[in-house]
């Protein structure tokens, strides 16, 4: 993990905060488990039998089969987007746990880095649950899920990234309103998640595009439904792109905000 | 004797304010070293450029051999911290926390289980070790913001303002913990605006006014240069007060309030009525940074 004019980072480094935020996990993981995998399966539920019930098919897909699928980004996101605003800003303003690593030798950019890396791997298990649940409702399994948990887990490292860099750049926890209303809402709905964004205009379409959830949710449908293409590449592509440059803006942001 | 810490000529701005002006210090290997000042002397900053969490604007610090800001990594790994806010992961027990310290101080496998132990020790919470944070007392999650600093036997030890808001009797305890340390041979360097916490701890004294050492020295050294060997204390109302002092530096005596009372240090045969006591630390440094103390 070296980029031309980065300082190494180091794995001893990335494992003492890892070793931290697992531990700390064993305090809170009930009530964050509950909520990275409640409410997408809720939103599955009330679409797929509400929709379900007046559009039988989206795109050549039963309804809950069109949504379970899509849904598995909404889960991703909620897991890592949230964790990486709210915990981040937490651990600055009440904790002072930064000030603490940043006694160790652990330096800013390892300690985002291990922190996204965290949240990531959660996101890639709780991003499945959503796909779970769908299976219970009818969708059939098949090999290419088993891509799904890598899918979930490269976009939650970019959200979770996203997340810390926002956390970075904002002054109070209020400001936190404007990205999850202004930012977060609108990429999650127009992503291809709900409706198929191909019927779209063609602007709505252009848009999708810049929008990293709806790579994410284009990935995990070919993957789940086996239609593989050069298209995904592209998809994959815009994904890493993403969550590299939010990565760098994380730790950017966080250095700015952390040493003087 | 090999320096802890050097600190030459360091400089450090924040916008228009000069938070550090020029400071020089020297930790020896092994001593204890007190950082007395006023609030907004600019101790926690140094402490911060210590850590390299601040970047000095000039000069040159070097810890433990390393220079800072570029090798201020592994500087860090032998040194520990206790910092003034506590940040203690507050959801987890005493023995978590010192695990977390174990792995972010890079304590090796084999090592872990003892050094551990050792901490809980130093610590005196044995019997605490499976309590959570939250649930310790005042003087309790100071014992273990110091045993965290200390999971990885560091050569150098970082106190910042270590006793600030405790009880006087939980104060004591922590003063006989850290002369353990010193009688160790660890390195420390200690900020604090308790005079008395640098009299008793420290085998010498640095006094920073404004961003700059004004006096250095053991403490006996300060009080007989600065303000001789005795002072004395006369009470009275407001107005006799100032008129003892007007008197006073008419003399060419030198005079300090404090509080309800005045005090002239290095008095002579004519001198007005009053108590004298032998002239102390904070004699010293109220004169030379001209601030009262809480």
């Amino acid at each position: 993990m070296k980029l031309p004019g980065m300082k190494p980072i180091e794995s001893v480094a990335l494992q003492g905060v890892l070793v931290r935020e697992v531990i700390n996990f064993s305090s809170y993981w009930r009530s964050s488990a509950f909520s990275s995998m409640v409410d997408p399966t809720i939103y599955l539920l009330a679409f797929g039998f509400g929709f379900g019930s007046i559009v039988s098919s989206v795109g050549g897909y039963s309804y809950i089969d069109f949504v379970g699928t899509g849904i598995v980004a909404t889960a991703v996101l909620f897991s890592s987007a949230f964790p990486g605003l709210f915990s981040t800003f937490v651990k600055y303003e009440f904790q002072h746990t930064y000030d603490a690593m940043l006694a160790a030798p652990v330096d800013t950019d390892e300690i985002v880095t291990a922190e996204a890396l965290w949240i990531a791997l959660r996101a890639g298990i709780f991003g499945c649950v959503p796909m779970l649940v769908a299976m219970i409702f009818g969708l059939d399994p098949s090999w290419g899920m088993l891509f799904v948990p890598f899918l979930a887990f490269i976009g939650g490292f970019g959200w979770a990234s996203f997340g810390i860099a926002m956390a970075a750049r904002s002054k109070s926890i209020d400001s936190f309103s404007y990205i999850t209303s202004g930012i977060l809402t609108p990429l999650f709905l127009v992503a291809g998640t709900f409706f198929p964004i191909d019927q779209q205009p063609e602007w709505v379409q252009v848009l999708a595009n810049l929008n990293p959830l709806y790579h994410l949710v284009q990935l995990v449908r070919d993957c789940v439904f086996s239609l593989y293409g050069w298209v995904d590449l592209l998809h994959l592509g815009a994904l890493l792109l993403f969550g590299v440059v939010v990565w760098r803006l994380a730790i950017s942001g966080m250095v700015r905000k952390l040493v003087d | 004797m090999a320096a802890a810490i050097s600190i030459r000529g360091v400089v450090k701005r924040y916008g228009d304010i000069t938070a550090v002006d020029g400071l020089d210090l020297e930790v020896p290997e092994g001593r204890c070293i007190g950082l007395l000042g006023p609030n907004g002397a600019g101790k926690s900053t140094t402490m911060r450029l210590l850590t390299a969490q601040s970047i000095a604007d000039e000069g040159e610090l070097v810890v433990l051999g390393s220079r800072l800001p570029e090798e201020s990594k592994a500087s860090r790994a032998v040194m520990g911290v206790v910092p003034q806010l506590d940040n203690l992961d507050t959801t987890l027990t005493v023995e978590q926390n010192l695990i977390v310290a174990s792995f972010l101080y890079r304590v090796a496998r084999t090592d872990r289980k003892e050094a551990i132990e050792r901490a809980v020790r130093v610590a005196r919470l044995g019997d605490r070790r499976d309590t959570k944070v939250d649930e310790l007392s005042g003087g309790m999650r100071r014992r273990l913001l110091i045993a965290r600093a200390l999971v990885h036997q560091p050569r150098l030890i970082l106190l910042d303002e270590p006793t600030v808001g405790l009880d006087p009797q939980v104060r004591q305890e922590l003063w006989a913990l850290i002369d353990l340390l010193r009688s160790e041979g660890v390195s420390i360097l200690m900020s604090t605006h308790y005079i008395e916490e640098a009299e008793r701890l420290c085998d010498r004294v640095t006094i920073m006014s404004h961003g700059s050492a004004v006096a250095e020295g053991t403490p006996a050294e300060l009080i007989a240069e600065h303000a001789g060997g005795e002072a004395l204390e006369v009470y009275g109302p407001p107005a006799r007060l100032e008129e003892i002092e007007r008197e006073s530096a008419s003399k060419g005596l030198r005079t300090r309030r404090t509080g309800t009372s005045i005090a002239i240090l290095g008095p002579n045969g004519d001198a007005p009525d009053g108590e004298r006591r032998p002239a102390n630390l904070e004699d010293v440094f109220v004169l030379l940074t001209g601030e009262e103390i809480a």
